[in-house]
């Protein structure tokens, strides 16, 4: 083996034996630096014969090349070598347990979302939102309602009063949120289609009933509106407030000093170990109240009876959400037990749409 | 209102069975709440005798009985603690293993103190057949020992009961319903008229009525020379088996006659009575031991009935004890009047007396009736008790005011949206009573003087209606119309919406307390005025209107944690009272945080566990603000806030001094304390309605995007200042120097503890310079650079932190 093949195979195997970057480097610099093994031997050209020249030139510059591409391939392995020992070395435990992202742990109240679902149709149906105190007058909840003075339709409503004011007269917890109605009528032209939803009150306290609960109520005043309108819109609310396809509901006379004729409604279903289906069953549930607004209601409010009709219903926004959702005891409603809520509140980004479902 | 099927075949002649009957009846307005069967749940009961009774040998108390249940076998031993248990009388036995509806308990053989006993004698309540539950049943001597006591007491009669609306008086009666029924084609009414008694001498009690408002109508008759005792079987049963207690004779005709015709009466013992009657008003002071055995006190709103000794029955309501018939009665005075309604109603709500008179005056017997119900009254009590009757006093009307309603007939297809043949109206109606002249368009129709809830064109829509079947009436389209679909909701209703998603994204958990909270509670919060506390609260920690949401929402995290979930975040938003009248009733958006609920992460965490403070508040109000649409740029935080938060950790946030939007911070620990709560916690409460209104845009497009084309240069600058500076003070100088170049400021450290002054702190804030036209020199830069320390240090006596 000439000297150049030795000095060659030599440098090949320091370049192999390197550890590392730097050990690499030295290899390097020791055969291709200035002082380098290899460099020398080409220093020594200058002092050849042509002919040698030719000949060691060649094979000098063949072994450098050799060398340089040894050393670039040797680089390449130590430097991922040194990458990969790197990313091991700064291993997370990836199973550590997130945080709850904020907008999955916070909580809509039920009636809440009844109260958009509700409005949600009723929106979509052409209706309008109306508002108005709790705190109300008795000629508002009573009086301009039909209710006459005394009368024992009054002790239908178990009526929170104030203490009556210097001229004697008291205002009251509304009953019902029939007085929005009447604010509406004394304040808009005909025609009129709102629905007032709200909370209302009424000294009751058992598994049923609690002082305060909530309802919407609707109403339409023009010049043909008739029962057979107030049924149909209140069979479309039902399929489309509890998503199902059918539902057989159940129109009975009754008695409302503001409407006539007045009807309640039932719903049919079936209860099965706490869950409701409805649309089948033998069971009959009342979830509401309607009927034509009685022509003494139209006069109360600035409206010609007999120019102008239409119909009011009112239901229980608590009732139909615990129909709907499943929720047994109406007064879990109010205890705010953040168990419950978590449980049977909704989303934040759960908002109730038509185009994409109400509750899904 | 309670009858049973076999009282109302007495009226209504009809083969229908008994569940059609049931559901026509709800299908017509008169609502079965139940049909009750008692022979089935009460077949193990029997009659029995009492052979001997004896004093348990332990036991003051308790008798030990010898009880002949008959059909020939063995007397059984009972133990019995009723103080009426006593040898001869004819009870009610049940054997070991009957289920006791009134206990709801199986009965065992047991032995009690002693002595074995093999079953039970009992209470008319233990068979929940009525409330009395004053010893065991007394039957009569005769009753047949070793009978079922159901079959006996004629309960194998279904009973139905309705849940009448208050305008069907005219159904507080048999009779009644029976009429509904046959107009709804179930059956004919049985109506064979009354026919007068013929009065055989003049009746010697005059009748003075003071008030006719309070009394339009009163007639009354005696009958000489009965002979009063319990009433015959017929007449019991129809009174038990509807679960009211036969008295005797002449107190039962009464009552049938309340239930059978709606026609309550009433009528003393004219022995008993003194001279004459007057129909007046109590005078303060008197008092009358009613029939009840309670003494009730009077005074000048409640109408009573005196003799000339005083006052010997509540009008309308109830009668007096020592007027009342008794077997010893010979001599009766039948009284059939007409009350005012109002009056009843008041009265009876003041006395706190639910008598089934009350029940009918109230909502307005048939004044047409008064005289005929009279009539019916004395044959009864001549047939069941014999005696002479006198001739009729009436006072005042004896009828009501004629109701001729002018009816449309295209009305019923009007309201109802139903087309009905004049041919089945007038069917319809004249069942109901109605009577109909003409043939239309137009046609006249009289109202019966008993439905006196009928007053105009829709009653008479609604009857025929009702009759018809609301289920007949076709559903019919509501067309929405072509208008613009726009969006209902208002500006509140809209912030409310948004206002609950945007606490709900912050990780809150939405709660809805009540209105009313304590008046203590509601005074720590502002509230607790005179005109917001209610006259009639359902407990006193339920009192006052709330001024704010915080006491309910601090209550409702104290509930949590005392459940042991104490890192509660709760909101609310709701209406909040400052006064009566709609415009003192906002709409607050509120929230509470506690322990580890901080907005910064829930709870305990190895990524970094933070503790509540007044910023998270501070974040949650603002984040409240944003989604509701306040200018964020507009508000201002001025340091402290109400007397509920702590002084040094609360703010208070304005759009001006005048505009208040709301408050957040820490509450203060004697607030706390005053709640019952434990700290810390830190709250918010922000009104809605506060929140300006945004301007109207003419279009939905938004404004051009101005970007500019120059990068935005960042400079960061460290102040020492005194603690007391305002970090939002160092935040405005700075941005004041020049508000076209400058487009943000924040603040992105702040230190005290070593290497500063006690009293001091370092703010350091990174400024963001943005130029506009061309690209900034540095000398430029280092011009506006100098200017901000400047204007910082000037505005608020810090220096540049080397």
């Amino acid at each position: 083996m000439t000297d150049l093949a030795q000095l060659e195979s030599q440098i090949l195997d320091q370049i192999a034996a390197a550890g590392d970057e730097a050990a690499l480097e030295g290899v390097r610099v020791a055969a291709l630096g200035k002082k380098g093994s290899i460099s020398a031997l080409l220093a020594t050209l200058g002092k050849m014969s042509p002919e040698e020249r030719k000949t060691q030139g060649a094979a000098i510059n063949l072994a450098k090349d050799k060398v340089t591409q040894a050393l670039s391939a040797r680089r390449d392995i130590l430097k991922s070598a040194a990458l990969d020992a790197r990313l091991a070395s700064e291993t997370i435990d990836v199973t550590l347990p997130l945080r709850e992202a904020p907008a999955e742990a916070g909580r809509i109240h039920p009636l809440s979302q009844v109260f958009e679902e509700v409005n949600t149709i009723f929106a979509d149906m052409g209706f309008a939102i109306a508002e108005g105190p709790d705190i109300e007058t008795d000629d508002y909840n009573f009086t301009k309602l039909n209710f006459p003075e005394g009368h024992p339709a009054r002790e239908m409503h178990d009526t929170f009063f104030f203490n009556p004011g210097e001229d004697g007269s008291r205002m009251l917890l509304r009953t019902h949120t029939s007085p929005v109605q009447v604010r509406t009528m004394l304040t808009q032209k005909p025609p009129i289609r709102v629905v007032c939803p709200g909370r209302t009150y009424r000294i009751d306290s058992d598994a049923t009933h609690t002082p305060q609960f909530h309802q919407v109520e609707g109403l339409v005043i023009d010049k043909g509106s008739h029962l057979g309108h107030l049924k149909w819109i209140l069979h479309e609310f039902c399929k489309a407030f509890f998503e199902v396809d059918h539902i057989n509901m159940r129109f009975r006379p009754s008695f409302f000093p503001f409407t006539e004729p007045s009807l309640e409604v039932d719903i049919q279903c079936r209860r099965d170990k706490g869950e409701i289906r409805f649309g089948e069953g033998e069971d009959w549930l009342e979830i509401l109240g309607c009927g034509m607004v009685h022509p003494n209601v139209l006069r109360a409010c600035g409206i010609d009876p007999d120019v102008y009709q239409g119909f009011a219903w009112g239901m229980g926004i608590d009732r139909i959400a615990m129909l709907k959702y499943g929720i047994a005891d109406l007064r879990q409603l109010f205890e705010n037990d953040v168990r419950w809520l978590n449980h049977y509140g909704f989303k934040p980004l759960d908002v109730p749409t038509l185009a994409g479902g109400l509750s899904t | 209102m309670k009858f049973t099927l076999s009282w109302l075949k007495e009226h209504l002649d009809t083969d229908e069975p008994l569940e059609k009957l049931a559901d026509k009846l709800t299908m017509i307005g008169l609502e079965v709440e139940s049909i009750e069967d008692k022979a089935k749940a009460l077949s193990p009961f029997s009659i029995a005798r009492v052979i001997s009774a004896e004093q348990h040998p332990n036991a003051d108390r308790l008798r030990v009985c010898m009880v002949d249940t008959g059909n020939g076998a063995a007397p059984v031993q009972v133990v019995c603690g009723a103080p009426n248990a006593r040898t001869g009388l004819v009870s009610v036995f049940s054997p070991p293993g009957t289920f006791i509806p009134g206990k709801n308990i199986t009965l065992g053989v047991g032995t009690i103190r002693g002595v074995e006993s093999r079953g039970m004698l009992c209470s008319a309540a233990e068979l929940e057949i009525s409330e009395d539950h004053d010893g065991i049943m007394e039957l009569p001597a005769d009753a047949p020992i070793g009978k079922g006591y159901a079959e006996w007491a004629g309960l194998g009669d279904p009973v139905l009961e309705i849940n009448l609306t208050p305008n069907r008086q005219d159904c507080t009666g048999v009779h009644g319903i029976a009429r509904d029924l046959s107009a709804a084609d179930m059956g004919k009414l049985i109506d064979p008229g009354i026919k007068p008694v013929k009065g055989e001498f003049p009746c010697p009690v005059k009748v003075t009525v003071e008030d006719a408002a309070l009394c339009p109508g009163f007639a009354l008759r005696l009958v000489r020379g009965v002979k009063n005792g319990p009433s015959p079987e017929w007449l019991q049963k129809r009174l038990t088996s509807i679960g009211l207690r036969p008295i005797n004779a002449l107190v039962d005709i009464t009552n049938f006659m309340t239930y059978d015709r709606a026609r309550p009466l009433h009528v003393f013992d004219a022995k008993k009575v003194n001279g004459n009657l007057t129909v007046r008003r109590a005078k303060d002071g008197e008092s009358l031991l009613a029939l009840d055995g309670r003494t009730y006190t009077l005074d000048p709103n409640i109408c009573v009935i005196s003799d000339e000794h005083g006052v010997e029955s509540l009008a309308g309501i109830m009668g007096g004890e020592t007027s009342g018939c008794d077997e010893n009665t010979t001599d009766v005075l039948v009284e059939s009047a007409l009350w005012n309604e109002i009056n009843i109603a008041q009265t009876g709500r003041k006395l706190g007396i639910n008598s089934d008179a009350r029940y009918r005056f109230e909502r307005g017997v048939d004044p047409a009736f008064m005289v005929p119900g009279l009539e019916l009254a004395t044959k009864l009590v001549m047939e069941l008790c014999g005696g002479t009757p006198s001739e009729t006093v009436v006072v005042g009307k004896a009828f009501g005011d004629d109701r001729i309603i002018d009816f449309p007939l295209s009305e019923v297809k009007r309201l109802a949206g139903i087309e009905v043949p004049l041919v089945e109206m007038r069917r319809i109606l004249g069942h109901l009573g109605f009577m109909v002249a003409g043939s239309g368009p137009v046609v006249k129709v009289a109202v019966p003087s008993w439905r006196t809830d009928v007053h105009g064109k829709a009653d008479i829509v609604e009857e025929i209606v009702r009759i018809v079947g609301v289920d007949k009436v076709p559903m019919t389209p509501f067309e929405r119309g072509d208008d613009a679909r726009k969006p209902v909701l208002t500006t509140i209703q809209l912030r409310n919406r948004r206002a609950k998603r945007a606490l709900a994204a912050r990780g809150m958990v939405e709660a809805v307390t009540w209105s009313f909270i304590s008046k203590p509670h509601a005074e720590l919060f502002g509230g607790g005025q005179a005109e917001l506390a209610l006259a009639n609260p359902i407990a006193s920690d339920l009192s006052d209107m709330r001024p704010s949401l915080l006491p309910g929402l601090v209550a409702a995290a104290q509930a949590n944690a005392n459940r042991g979930y104490s890192d509660v975040a709760l909101f609310e938003v709701g209406q909040i009272f400052r006064g009566d009248k709609p415009e003192d009733q906002f709409v607050a958006a509120a929230g509470v945080r506690h322990g580890f609920a901080s907005s910064k992460g829930m709870g305990r965490h190895w990524s970094g566990s933070a503790m509540t403070d007044a910023l998270d508040a501070k974040a949650d109000a603002f984040a409240v603000l944003a989604a509701a649409g306040a200018p964020m740029q507009a508000l201002q935080i001025v340091p402290g806030g109400p007397a509920w938060l702590h002084p040094g950790r609360s703010g208070t946030i304005q759009i001006g001094p005048q505009n208040v939007l709301g408050h957040f911070g820490e509450l203060h620990p004697r607030t706390l304390e005053a709640l019952g709560a434990d700290g810390p916690l830190i709250a918010f409460e922000v009104i809605l309605d506060r929140i300006p209104d945004a301007k109207k845009k003419a279009t939905r497009a938004k404004p051009l995007l101005d970007l500019s084309a120059f990068q935005p240069v960042s400079r960061d600058f460290a102040f020492i200042v005194d603690r007391t500076v305002k970090a939002g003070d160092i935040v405005r100088s700075a941005q004041s120097v020049d508000k076209k170049l400058i487009t943000d400021v924040t603040v992105f450290d702040v230190y005290e503890g070593k290497g500063i002054d006690p009293d001091k702190k370092s703010v350091a804030i990174a400024v963001t310079i943005q130029p506009r036209e061309k690209t900034l020199t540095d000398q430029e830069i280092d011009a506006v650079a100098a200017k901000i320390v400047a204007e910082v240090t000037k505005k608020t006596g810090g220096t540049l932190r080397a």
